[in-house]
């Protein structure tokens, strides 16, 4: 019995050796068809499931940078173009188009997903492969040392970040007795250690964390105990259809009545979405909003082109940060003059850059993209148009400082 | 925790309730008469919202969209009855599944086309808005009006099948279609109709769930799985059964929600779980209806 084992063993480890060989053979021989013409960047994002409108406005912003890029002249001669693939917000499906991607289309670098767990698939997958992943979806843990890689880059804002801007914010003005209702996975984890790290310097208690599946429908049945702690602030760490629902649900309740709600991310097309009743009053962080384009002028520079592409809508800033990413790589190619991988990796990290919101660079130790916080709240009086839904309340000016640490990501040199 | 917390508790429960209630009468009604396992029911429950959402934008009337919707979720289930449901009667019970499964998704594929994938906004009618005093708190007005309404549809599905002639021979027809048959009665009309009825009320639960919760093509998907266990738990084909568990489901879910929030979705599993393994055939069931 146990020799048999054995012997099947052998067999299956042949087996597999010449697989991989075989396996390997045309990836050699795609190195070099990938010199050919094209500069193919693969963009996984879920346009289906529950963060689906974002996802279609990150690529309805990321096409804007290609079609930028080959009207310029392209590089040497190299057009570029988007392969767009939809991962389900499945981290197992993301890992799997990703290879596709990268293995049968032969992409040259990898922009997008948007979830804190999808990313880290997606990073895995490129990381062994050694293809650039600049990820526009936001996530703590892709650039601390475990996950990260000379190849890994994030465009995105981070939990840390966003969270920590947002308390900042809110704890000093609306009070320090805080309840959270957080989606259980990555995302909102992330969200409520970011809000209590801040908050502990602040003097913030936190009451409760109630956690909640992702993609619960309903909420009402954690309202009443809600209600019944007596918060000053209450904060939904979730995103997408969630924050939706959850916005609703506590307008229903009538918990904005004695409690302030806020969200660590408050995003453009959740808004749309809710409609103004739900999110009346709710404070939040953002990437981006639109709005600015009185105070900047990449940002009015980059609405334009995008209401010309798409008859007069504006982006998103989810949808933004598919701008940003796919120009970003495509200006370091040009930077490195090639689109070998750790050529363009060193230019995007000497890169520096203002393509919608003011200006950015990679931090070296990560490639954490440095880059400003917008505070917004939800309007649901004079609105201009239905594209005018907040009121950008600060920008929180970028700052290495509000960032943890290089040390504290585990990354051994700073530079 | 205060007594007040946990009536509070309870109404939010039975709110939730309300609507697998809602949800697994349709079911079981199918089910019950036809021995069709409807898995496209989510589906009609979301085109409801979709419809519904839609015709108030335009009317700016939730009652207008409230009448509106079973007419048009009624018709649609009438016209997938007649021309995809009917062919497959007494091939045995996996072919209406497999049918209506996929009939699942070609109803969300289409609203995806119609509608977009980012769905409707919603917003609780005016007349509707804000919250009242219960006396052990303050409870939101749409969710009374949900429990009421639902209270108002159970009540006259009751009265129709019970104390009308055409309730006579549905119920008839659920006994023994063939002595039916004999009686010159054209049993295809009742199996038409009961399908449509089973539509038009999940469509007017989807209308009635909208303003609580978004609007968009996957929101009958998770609604479906927990309206198969309140039908499940009730007993297949009982009426009395998918009113009592439906509310059953909604308060074990809110008392799990309160005391351990982490344990809320599968707590309704192990509820089903449990009763299977007691009682298979669920509260009200007939033993033997799958066989």
């Amino acid at each position: 019995m146990t020799l048999s084992t054995t012997t099947f063993n052998a067999n299956r480890r042949a087996i597999i050796v010449g697989g991989a060989a075989v396996a390997v053979a045309p990836a050699l021989l795609g190195v070099a068809r990938a010199q050919s013409s094209t500069i193919k960047i693969g963009f996984p994002v879920p346009l289906t499931g529950a963060f689906s409108a974002e996802a279609q406005d990150q690529v309805r912003a990321a096409e804007i940078a290609i079609k930028e890029f080959n009207e310029s002249g392209g590089f040497n001669g190299m057009k570029a173009e988007l392969l767009v693939r939809d991962d389900k917000l499945n981290p197992g499906e993301a890992a799997t188009r990703t290879l596709e991607l990268i293995e049968k289309d032969k992409v040259n670098f990898v922009v997008g997903s948007l979830s804190a767990a999808t990313q880290l698939s997606i990073n895995a997958v490129c990381r062994d492969r050694k293809i650039i992943f600049n990820s526009i979806s936001q996530s703590d843990a892709i650039n601390e040392a475990k996950d990260w890689s000379l190849y890994t880059f994030h465009e995105a804002l981070n939990p840390h970040l966003t969270a920590g801007a947002v308390a900042r914010y809110a704890f000093p003005k609306f009070g320090k007795k805080i309840v959270y209702l957080t989606a259980d996975y990555a995302y909102g984890h992330e969200m409520v250690r970011g809000f209590q790290r801040a908050g502990q310097a602040l003097g913030a208690q936190t009451l409760a964390d109630i956690r909640h599946p992702l993609g619960a429908a309903d909420y009402s049945a954690f309202l009443p105990r809600i209600q019944s702690l007596k918060p000053d602030v209450l904060v939904l760490c979730n995103f997408g259809r969630d924050l939706v629902n959850a916005a609703k649900q506590v307008t229903d309740f009538g918990l904005k009545a004695n409690t302030k709600v806020i969200a660590p991310v408050l995003l453009y097309t959740a808004r749309q979405a809710g409609g103004a009743d739900a999110f009346e009053g709710i404070l939040g962080g953002t990437s981006y909003y639109w709005g600015m384009e009185d105070k900047i002028p990449a940002a009015k520079a980059f609405n334009d082109k995008f209401r010309k592409a798409y008859g007069g809508s504006v982006p998103s800033d989810y949808g933004a940060l598919g701008y940003a990413g796919v120009r970003s790589v495509l200006q370091a190619v040009r930077d490195a003059k090639s689109v070998d991988s750790v050529k363009v990796s060193i230019a995007l990290r000497q890169l520096r850059y203002n393509w919608y919101k003011g200006e950015q660079f990679y931090r070296k130790c990560d490639h954490q993209s440095i880059q400003s916080v917008v505070i917004v709240e939800s309007k649901s009086k004079n609105m201009k148009d239905k594209y005018d839904v907040f009121n950008v309340l600060s920008v929180e000016a970028p700052d290495e400082k509000n960032l943890r640490s290089c040390e504290e990501m585990g990354h051994k040199i700073s530079t | 925790m205060t007594f007040e917390l946990f009536l509070l508790q309870l109404m939010t429960g039975i709110a939730l309730g309300a609507v697998y209630a809602l949800l697994a009468i349709g079911l079981s009604l199918i089910f019950g008469m036809l021995t069709v396992v409807n898995f496209a029911h989510g589906a009609f429950f979301m085109v409801g919202a979709f419809f519904g959402v839609y015709a108030m934008g335009l009317t700016g009337s939730f009652w207008f969209s409230l009448v509106l919707v079973p007419i048009a979720t009624g018709a649609l289930g009438l016209v997938c009855e007649r021309f995809l449901v009917r062919p497959l009667y007494g091939r045995g019970i996996d072919y209406p599944l497999l049918l209506t499964f996929g009939l699942s998704y070609v109803l969300i594929e289409a609203m995806r086309i119609i509608f977009g994938i980012e769905g409707l906004p919603t917003s609780t009618p005016a007349e509707l808005k804000g919250s009242v005093n219960l006396g052990f708190g303050y409870f939101p007005l749409y969710r009374l009006f949900l429990i009421a309404a639902t209270a108002v549809i159970v009540l006259g599905l009751w009265l129709f099948i019970e104390k009308t002639r055409y309730g006579l021979i549905i119920r008839a027809g659920s006994r023994d279609p063939e002595i039916v048959k004999v009686l010159g009665i054209d049993i295809s009309k009742v199996w038409l109709l009961v399908f449509g009825i089973g539509t038009a009320i999940a469509g007017l639960s989807g209308l009635l769930a909208a303003p609580t919760r978004a609007v968009n093509p996957e929101m009958g998907i998770p609604i479906l799985a927990e309206s198969f266990v309140v039908t499940v738990v009730g007993g297949m084909g009982s009426l009395p059964g998918a009113v009592i568990a439906g509310l059953l489901v909604g308060i074990v879910f809110a008392m799990t929600s309160l005391f351990a929030p982490e344990y809320a979705e599968m707590s309704i599993f192990v509820l089903m779980a449990v009763v299977l393994l007691i009682r298979p055939q669920g509260f009200f069931g007939k033993a033997g209806l799958m066989s």
